[in-house]
């Protein structure tokens, strides 16, 4: 019944969507609009950090290779971009696939790459535990981001510049406001996904699991199954999330699959508050917004963000969403 | 092939493996015995380094290098341990990335601000700086086999403590239970403080001896950290042993594969291509080692606790 009185949790995301839609118009006016392009970034870091947040905050599996996916969908638009504008084929055997620039083609294309080496992975690394899990996962993301590196003809190290970004039915991408406009609808749709998934029978076998896993399978529950699937279904998240980021900044590298990358999502998940919701929207938002505000003031921003990140961890303990929400936002 | 290259590369790859051998058992002590992730054990590394090639550069003395870098890396750790650290033992290992990410990002910043973002320079001490005929044939740096050295005498010493002495005794107890080991009078806090400040020496020493062979630069404690958890994790998290060995394993692998690999694939491929495929292979090789060691023995191949 609870869903039907309006508490704090609620009246922060109406308040949270209301100040997203409006957002670009405000910019505009207010003659700004290089925050419009600043809040896509925030929006699709939002979208990583949410499936990052899948898997640790309410599978508690922490893993620390989620640059992996993101860089992989990134390649993914990235590279058939790449052929279609040198008009060549990505490969010619078993079949002819040859470059596109079309989004319809290419998002879908980055979701699916995404969750197969998320499948590849999780297989491995879901048969260990505890640090051995973290350290895995870490290890897979390493050997991408030296695979990436090495792919001379996509620039090696140097990474690869889209021509533009890609084409997207009538919708003109290039312009920042729509673009936002979409990172925000995906995010939205992603976010009520996971809302759907994690109060459905599947998500009560992940969170059972993450609290007990030996009590879920006396229930008769096979737990690595449901957690390879989740796992999957959040490496394609963060795919997506990479096919965006590739679109926004018109250029992917393998600086993309850096470890830190993966650090920071986890840093973004963590500040906002684990297994909460709109949590990560909020951790991708004061991080983002924190390098960008103390950056102006001073160029040893990190010198005073390290400390506010300890601070936070010591005082606040659900993390900034999860502290203002105080506490009732366990089922997300 | 040749055989005293192949004996050189050997003996690289131990001097390697030696240095991450220092690293690996701070940090498999720390995580091991307090059940923390410090992702700043990097920092250390670091700060070992910068502090040595100050030193250097002011007096031209490795040897004051290593006297200012091995207390300082120590101070360094034991501040940070009792500022922020100890209230994070039993928290979340979570909350502790999060913690300790933001003193890499402190550390960093702040050797910036002291020591300018340009790299420091911090060369072979004279008295070492020639070579010794261990291999016939192919003279080998007296340097690195000085390090190859220093890291046995540290494994040696290690070991000594841990078995031999109340201290080691008082440190395997409280990596098993630690409430009753404070329940028998031991001041439990103080000695995780030791412990803690143990392991920045020990990050230290290997900043300080790695300085004249890699370059002396911010963030130059990160790539390490990350071989130093593979390490610890191949060998069995908690675990002296499995930290020795996983060092001179991940050393050994890497450097043979970044020395022959790209020559072995020119076998089958063309040199350009063989190369490039070669180079990201070997860099990934100690990785694939490490996802095979886990799918066969989960918890590493030493693990401390049976």
């Amino acid at each position: 019944m609870d869903r039907f009185k309006p508490s704090v949790k609620t009246w922060i995301q109406a308040a949270g969507l209301v100040f997203l839609v409006g957002l670009p118009p405000a910019a505009s006016a207010l003659g700004e609009s290089f925050y419009i392009g600043l809040s896509s970034r925030i929006l699709i870091y939002a979208l990583a950090a949410a499936s990052l947040n899948l898997v640790l905050g309410f599978g508690g599996m922490v893993s620390f290779g989620h640059a992996a996916y993101l860089g992989t969908g990134a390649y993914v638009v990235g590279i058939l971009s790449y052929h279609s504008v040198e008009g060549s084929a990505f490969f010619n055997w078993p079949f002819v696939l040859a470059g596109t620039e079309n989004a319809f083609i290419l998002w879908p294309a980055a979701v699916v790459a995404s969750a197969l080496l998320a499948l590849l992975i999780g297989a491995i690394s879901l048969r260990t535990r505890g640090v051995y899990f973290i350290m895995s996962t870490l290890a897979f993301a390493q050997m991408m981001f030296f695979f990436f590196t090495s792919l001379e003809k996509y620039g090696g190290d140097d990474g690869l510049s889209l021509f533009a970004r890609n084409r997207f039915g009538s919708l003109d991408l290039g312009n920042d406001a729509v673009f936002y406009y979409l990172c925000l609808g995906l995010l939205t749709g992603f976010i009520l996904l996971s809302h759907r998934l994690v109060n459905s029978r599947f998500g009560m076998v992940i969170r059972g699991s993450k609290e007990n896993e030996t009590r879920m399978r006396a229930l008769g529950f096979e737990p690595y199954r449901y957690k390879l699937t989740c796992f999957v279904f959040s490496g394609a998240g963060a795919g997506l999330a990479g096919a965006l980021i590739a679109n926004q900044t018109e250029f992917v590298s393998p600086s993309l699959m850096h470890w830190s990358v993966s650090g920071e999502i986890m840093v973004m998940v963590i500040l906002g508050g684990v297994g909460t919701l709109a949590g990560p929207v909020f951790g991708a938002a004061a991080l983002l917004l924190l390098e960008e505000v103390l950056s102006q003031y001073t160029e040893h921003w990190m010198l005073f963000l390290g400390p506010i990140l300890i601070l936070v961890v010591l005082f606040a303990h659900n993390g900034l969403y999860g502290s203002l929400a105080q506490g009732k936002i366990r089922n997300g | 092939m040749d055989y005293s290259l192949v004996c050189e590369q050997v003996l690289n790859g131990l001097q390697f493996g030696v240095m991450l051998f220092l690293m690996a058992s701070g940090l498999t002590l720390v995580f091991g015995i307090m059940d923390l992730i410090n992702l700043a054990h990097g920092s250390l590394f670091m700060i070992g380094a910068y502090l040595c090639a100050m030193a250097f550069q002011k007096t031209g003395s490795f040897l004051i290098g290593l006297l200012v870098a091995l207390p300082g890396a120590a101070i360094v750790g034991i501040v940070v341990e009792v500022i922020a650290l100890r209230k994070l033992y039993a928290r979340d290992h979570l909350d502790q990335v999060l913690a300790t990410f933001g003193l890499i990002l402190f550390f960093n910043e702040l050797t910036k601000i002291i020591w300018g973002p340009r790299a420091l320079f911090l060369d072979v001490p004279r008295s070492l700086s020639g070579t010794v005929n261990i291999i016939p044939g192919a003279p080998y740096p007296a340097f690195r086999l000085a390090i190859i050295v220093v890291g046995a005498a540290v494994a040696i010493f290690l070991y000594l403590i841990i078995t031999r002495t109340r201290l080691g005794m008082l440190i395997r107890a409280s990596a098993t239970n630690r409430e009753i080991v404070g329940a028998l009078g031991i001041n439990v806090k103080l000695l995780y403080t030791l412990v803690f400040g143990l392991g920045a020496l020990l990050a230290g020493l290997a900043g300080a001896m790695a300085g004249p062979l890699l370059s002396v630069e911010v963030g130059m404690g990160e790539s390490v950290l990350i071989l130093t958890f593979v390490v610890i994790v191949i060998g069995g998290i908690g675990s002296i042993r499995g930290a020795l060995l996983g060092a001179v394993l991940v050393g050994v692998i890497d450097t043979l594969g970044r020395a022959f690999l790209p020559a072995f694939l020119k076998l089958f491929l063309d040199p350009a291509t063989a190369d490039g495929v070669g180079a990201s292979t070997a860099s990934m090789m100690i990785y694939i080692f490490m996802a095979v060691i886990l799918t066969w023995k989960p918890k590493g191949l030493l693990p401390a606790h049976g």
